[in-house]
């Protein structure tokens, strides 16, 4: 079903573009730019999900938690420097100040956090390690509601000098979406030396594969979690600081969003996996930015007759190959040409008023169907031994 | 004599790993069957292929009759084919009478309207799935009888759980019975009790038995054929005087002693 | 005095006078820290509207001083790794408490000069200056620190003593304690039930004018509570639990039952007599005890976390709404749900089949997924359930953002049944609680039921003995989204509109919670979630008991949720099963260990 609904859109969204009543050229450029930056942040909090999957097998609920609380220190941070009058003066010394500030309490928060709430349940099946993360995200959120207020604080804009457009490749992209997406790719690739050259880096790599054989070769496995969640927090607290410089609002509710695509992010790159969960970070920013546009407006397109009577055909041998094959994949993607057929035969078209408010529907069909339909990512999964299902 | 299972050039890999490599397998209604051979020889991956876990790569598996390959598990064990495990998997914190019982669950039928108006048919089924779970547990004699229905599983001692998973098994009405390692962990004198046990289920029950097994003496006592895997294929068949002085099974188990100047 | 050193392997002998410092000042700064932490949220302000004993001790200052209590008591404990008390007792335990109960106040002192001198709230919301007033009593600094310090070690010296007195006092004074707080929180229902039977007199008695209690019925009650505490055997819930388990069938189910009916009388009657607040909160009460029990088929019993419940409640809602309200902009027909006709026998129909398809079309996809990402899958699909009833796109259908209103009440025959009669409310949802505990108990003891346990202990196993999990845990979702649905429904007709804003992930957390806590798979538990997080602090919009708690309730549930996940993940009143589930280690250990004739260490002799 879903696969009929994004081949229509992104179909029908070309084809009228080409028509002219869709998107513009720029208006492309615009969603794929902003979308990769988005995506770059998507990326950095995946890290965390991906890291902590990968070594305690459970989806770490608070790390949106986590982002969020650097965020707001970041913010307090950047205001206090702001109203010194730092962050125009040297901003580059201001903005290291509030990124390290950031990180810290991210660190400080996910680290706690380990040692509280997830330490004591280290053997414990895992549904109640989750179940144990909602309530800790649940309780950070509310806890910084009833401690800062419900308002939504703003950062500090960025000086002039970098937010002005600049000409990079064809695309009109802004100084701050190229310092974000900057300042991501080098966490990620720090984050990547880290991992694969450091000791600590090994170390982690080997308690994800396997906690008790890599405790018997004398690993230190609770430092070594310890060090996987602060890493994973420091991740996010740099992602707080960049979702600060380009979107400036921030409040207790800022992580609850991110937190889910970052880890739909994360299962999309592989969970477990790094590098996948980077890139999946911008696949998935990518998607959210160009999908509702591009699928649910491409929706209004009408799919020509003749078109429409071939894919009925094609689609019916393509269930009844999928019938003979025992394979059911096949024969939904033969129902779902079939269903494209005949829509275009009735003259269907679905126009959809409000795109913006479905944005997130997108954001989470596009979690619904990554987790159903390839739950090992696209960058293979990286599992533990105890892990593995 | 009818053939009840029959495996054809059964293959199934994982990765690089050939698991089962070409398996030719047939047992005949009221046999009961050893099937050996050295660790990673592909015994329980054989169970697993059969009973439904994995799906086969190629190669066929017929049940009296009917082509099982790819099915699900639950399907085949409607079918009639029932299993124990290796390690003994019991449903820990379930009575030892419930553990039976729920094994008939593809054996009966009362849905969702018959338990919530409590029928007259939701209760006699009820009452006969009990009856017929005593009455499987009494087939282990004393063991399993009386106090110990309402224990759960977890605090039977290792022998009473063999017994237990295989009382479960029985539940299901097979009409063949896969035994993986039923003797592991025991001792002689269970080991003997195993022996009459099998056969007892062979002459009472009707079942047809194959049995992974690793005590040659067990073996011996217990099988009317024996086969021998290696490698993911059968190396040898037969009796088992006969498969005990093979040569190629006894390199499989042991190694060919070295000659002088062989790769 | 020597001291026995058996259970603490790793402890050397203490002596009496022997205190652990680093481990009291640790315990110091958690206390501290505590402090300033509810200070800052801002418990201690409003909670101080609610008056416990007049006129000196309010919620707001209990909030407080049940701190330094604690603290001093788990620093004066002296608990060795493998969970058991070192049994050394003695003054070392009463110096712990003080010297604790002394650093809190300290740095509590410490925390409001701070707030006192700079103006913090900017950053923090709550450091206001009334707050700085109650803390201060209105007087100068160093009186302050006096009485805060003084006072906080006077605490910890009972928090320390707790450790030292013998089992019996220690239950009295906890008894006395709860009791007392138990009896003036209630004050909203218990007037309430006493004028209802015309005994106000006892009220106005015990309770003053402003509310709260009266210092001489304060001291009354904990007496009598006391003594009561003294009397009582001390069992723990859990003991009393398994001796009552092991009566004698008969003994039992004449228990049972004689306990079912006077529950049922009481639901009959009890609203009669209660005025409509009390009564629209046991119809929120009820409410949740609905959706609880159905997420409770689903999590506890299949095992399968769904954290996107509130999508079938929300289903059921609109479904009732677009039927039965003529302004439902699409569906122009407009039914009139009354019970004892047709049309509304229909409409229970519709909820009914809407709810088993939305609950197969969304069990279906994510049967075969392992449990977190189960939990994410359900979840994202409740948001999307959301997104759409609130999006323009489907406006003309739902109503959006503006819902859709003006729904007419239910029927049975003459008699109305709508929002402003809680009574009907509250008998129409007692109805439906009662055929959802009918249900989820037959199905517990059924083939079903059965299934359902063996799928949670070990999946492959059930496959293997011809188990249909996926048909089961299908079976489970569609009953779970059912009784939500009615839910759904029965809200629907309670608050006559609909609006997507009541069917956000809240309300799925928060009946989550009201599982776990109660105790997953038990019916029972769920009732008593149920009753004590939404009766006494109130559900998502919806006022409990204790009205001040409106802005905190979301925080204790999430704390909740961690401490009964560390400390008792089987819930208050956990299910037998789940209980050996999760504590079989330590279970089949005591058997071993008190050579239970359960245990066959040695094999009978054949």
């Amino acid at each position: 079903m879903a696969i009929f609904v994004i081949v229509w859109g992104f179909v029908g969204a070309i084809a009228l573009g080409m028509e002219g009543e869709g998107l513009t050229a720029e208006a492309w450029k615009q969603l794929i730019v902003s979308g990769i930056a988005q995506g770059s942040m998507y990326g950095l909090i995946a890290l965390g999900y991906s890291m902590v999957y990968g070594v305690l097998g459970f989806i770490n609920f608070a790390h949106g938690e986590v982002f969020m609380v650097g965020a707001i220190v970041g913010y307090f941070t950047a205001d206090a420097l702001f109203t010194v009058g730092l962050w125009e003066s040297n901003f580059f010394i201001a903005i290291f100040l509030v990124i390290v500030a950031s990180m810290l309490s991210s660190t400080f928060a996910a680290v706690l956090i380990e040692k509280i709430a997830y330490r004591p349940l280290r053997n414990a099946p895992r549904l109640i390690p989750l179940i144990t993360s909602i309530g800790v995200s649940f309780f950070i959120q509310n806890a910084v509601l009833l401690l800062v207020g419900p308002a939504v604080r703003s950062y500090p804009s960025a000086p002039d000098w970098l937010r002005e457009q600049r000409d990079i490749l064809g695309f009109q992209i802004s100084g701050t979406i190229v310092a974000v997406v900057v300042i991501a790719a080098v966490s990620m690739i720090g984050l990547w030396l880290f991992v694969e050259r450091s000791v600590t880096g090994r170390a982690m790599r080997a308690v994800a594969e396997d906690k008790e054989i890599a405790a018997l070769m004398g690993i230190n496995v609770d430092r070594v979690i310890v060090m996987t969640f602060a890493v994973g927090g420091a991740m996010a607290g740099v992602a707080a600081i960049l979702w600060g410089l380009l979107f400036r609002g921030v409040s207790y509710i800022t992580g609850f969003l991110p937190g889910i695509k970052a880890f739909t992010a994360a299962v999309l790159g592989g969970i477990g996996n790094i590098v996948g969960a980077f890139f999946g970070g911008i696949l998935l920013g990518l998607f959210e930015g160009i999908g509702p546009n591009v699928v649910l407006r491409g929706l209004a397109w009408q799919i020509p007759t003749a078109l429409g009577i071939t894919l009925v055909i094609a689609g019916g041998v393509v269930v009844f190959a999928g019938r003979a094959l025992h394979r059911n994949g096949v024969v939904v993607l033969g129902a779902a040409t079939i269903l494209l057929g005949v829509a275009g035969i009735l003259g269907w078209t679905v126009v959809i008023p409000g795109l913006s408010q479905l944005k997130d529907v997108v954001a989470f069909t596009a979690l619904v169907l990554v987790l159903i339909f390839k739950p090992a990512g696209l960058f293979g999964e990286q599992l533990g031994a105890e892990d593995r299902a | 004599m009818t053939e009840i299972l029959v495996t054809d050039q059964l293959r199934k890999g994982f990765g690089g790993v050939q698991a089962l490599d070409g398996v030719d397998f047939h047992i005949n209604k009221g046999e009961i069957v050893s099937v050996i051979g050295p660790n990673g020889a592909g015994k329980t991956s054989f169970f697993n292929t059969i009973t439904g876990y994995f799906r086969p790569d190629s190669g066929s598996i017929l049940f009296n009759g009917l082509n099982i390959g790819g099915h699900h598990p639950h399907e085949i064990t409607e079918l009639g084919i029932a299993r124990t495990f290796q390690n003994v998997r019991l449903f820990p914190n379930m009575t030892v009478l419930e553990n039976v019982m729920v094994s008939q669950h593809c054996r009966t039928s009362t849905g969702i309207f018959g338990t919530l108006l409590n029928t007259r048919g939701f209760r006699r089924e009820e009452a006969e799935i009990e009856e017929r779970a005593k009455e499987i547990l009494s087939f282990f004699g004393q063991r399993l009888k009386g106090y110990r229905w309402d224990q759960p599983a977890f605090v039977l001692s290792y022998a009473n759980r063999r017994r237990l998973e295989i009382a479960r098994a029985m539940a299901t009405l097979p009409e063949l019975l896969l035994l993986d390692e039923p003797t592991a962990g025991m001792n002689p004198r269970e080991t003997l009790e195993m022996t009459e046990l099998i056969n007892r289920l062979r002459d009472e029950r009707g079942l047809t038995i194959v049995v992974i097994e690793h005590e040659m003496r067990f073996v011996k006592e217990v099988s009317d054929r024996v086969v021998v895997l290696d490698h993911g294929v059968k190396i040898s068949e037969g009796d088992y005087a006969k498969v005990s002085t093979d040569p190629d099974v006894i390199e499989a188990y042991l190694g060919r002693p070295a000659e002088a100047g062989n790769g | 005095m020597t001291t026995d050193t058996m259970t603490a392997p790793t402890a050397p002998p203490r002596s009496r006078t022997d205190v652990d410092w680093s481990r009291v000042s640790r315990h110091g700064a958690l206390a501290g820290l505590t402090l300033v932490f509810i200070a800052s949220i801002g418990m201690v302000t409003i909670l101080n509207a609610r008056v416990l004993i007049d006129p000196w001790l309010t919620l707001g200052y209990l909030s407080l001083l049940w701190v330094p209590v604690f603290f001093g008591f788990t620093a004066a404990s002296e608990v060795t790794p493998d969970g058991g008390v070192a049994p050394v007792k003695g003054e070392r335990d009463l110096v712990a408490g003080m010297v604790t109960g002394a650093l809190s106040g300290l740095y509590f002192t410490f925390f409001i000069v701070i707030i006192d001198r700079f103006d913090l709230t900017d950053i923090f919301s709550n450091l206001l200056p009334r707050l700085v007033e109650l803390l201060t009593f209105g007087k100068s600094m160093g009186a302050t620190a006096a009485i805060w310090i003084v006072g906080f070690a006077i605490l910890g010296l009972v928090g320390g003593a707790a450790q030292v007195a013998s089992p019996k006092v220690r239950r009295a004074l906890s008894w006395a304690v709860a009791g007392v707080i138990i009896v003036a929180l209630l004050e909203a229902v218990i007037t309430d039930l006493s004028q209802g039977l015309h005994v106000e007199f006892i009220t106005d008695f015990i309770y003053a004018p402003n509310g709260g209690l009266i210092t001489g019925s304060a001291v009354i009650l904990a007496a009598a509570f006391g003594a009561a505490g003294f009397q009582s055997s001390g069992k723990t819930l859990d003991q009393r639990r398994q001796e009552r388990m092991s009566q004698p069938k008969e003994v039992l189910v004449r228990k049972n039952t004689i306990a079912a009916v006077l529950t049922i009388l009481a639901v009959i009657f009890v609203p009669m007599v209660v005025g409509n607040l009390t009564n629209e909160l046991f119809a929120n009460v009820g409410l949740f005890v609905l959706m609880g029990l159905g997420l409770n088929i689903v999590v506890g019993s299949a095992g399968l976390l769904d954290l996107g419940y509130v999508a079938f409640f929300a289903v059921g809602a609109y479904t009732t709404a677009v039927l039965t309200s003529p302004l439902s902009p699409y569906w122009m027909p407009t039914l009139e749900l009354n019970f004892l006709s047709w049309e509304g026998w229909l409409i229970v129909a519709i909820v009914l089949v809407m709810a088993a398809i939305s609950g197969i079309l969304v069990g279906t996809p994510v049967i075969r997924l392992r449990g977190d990402y189960l939990a994410i899958v359900t979840l994202g699909f409740g948001e999307i359930v959301r997104i759409l009833f609130l999006s323009d796109w489907l406006a003309p259908y739902f109503g959006g953002a503006q819902g859709i209103t003006n729904i007419p009440g239910a029927s049975v025959g003459p008699i109305e049944i709508s929002g402003t009669n809680s009574q009907a409310i509250f008998y129409l949802i007692a109805v439906f609680v009662g055929i959802a505990i009918y249900v989820a108990w037959r199905l517990q003891t059924s083939r079903t039921g059965r299934a359902w346990s063996a799928l949670r202990e070990d999946e492959d196993v059930a496959e293997a003995m011809g188990i249909n999990t996926t048909a089961i845990k299908l079976t489970a979702f569609v009953t779970g989204a059912i009784l939500a649905s009615f839910a759904g429904m029965v809200f629907a007709v309670k608050v006559g509109s609909v609006f997507p804003a009541s069917f956000k992930l809240l309300v799925s957390i928060i009946i989550l919670v009201i599982v776990i806590v109660g105790g997953m798979g038990s019916i029972p538990g769920v009732i008593v979630g149920a009753v004590v997080l939404i009766g006494v602090l109130g559900g998502p919009t919806q006022p409990g008991l204790l009205q001040e708690f409106g802005q905190f309730k979301l925080l204790i549930y999430g704390a909740l949720l961690v401490i009964m996940m560390l400390k008792r993940p089987e819930g208050l009143w956990p299910s037998m099963r789940r209980q050996r589930e999760l504590h079989s280690d330590e279970m089949s250990q005591d058997a071993w260990l008190t050579g239970d004739p359960g245990t066959d260490l040695e094999e009978e002799d054949a």
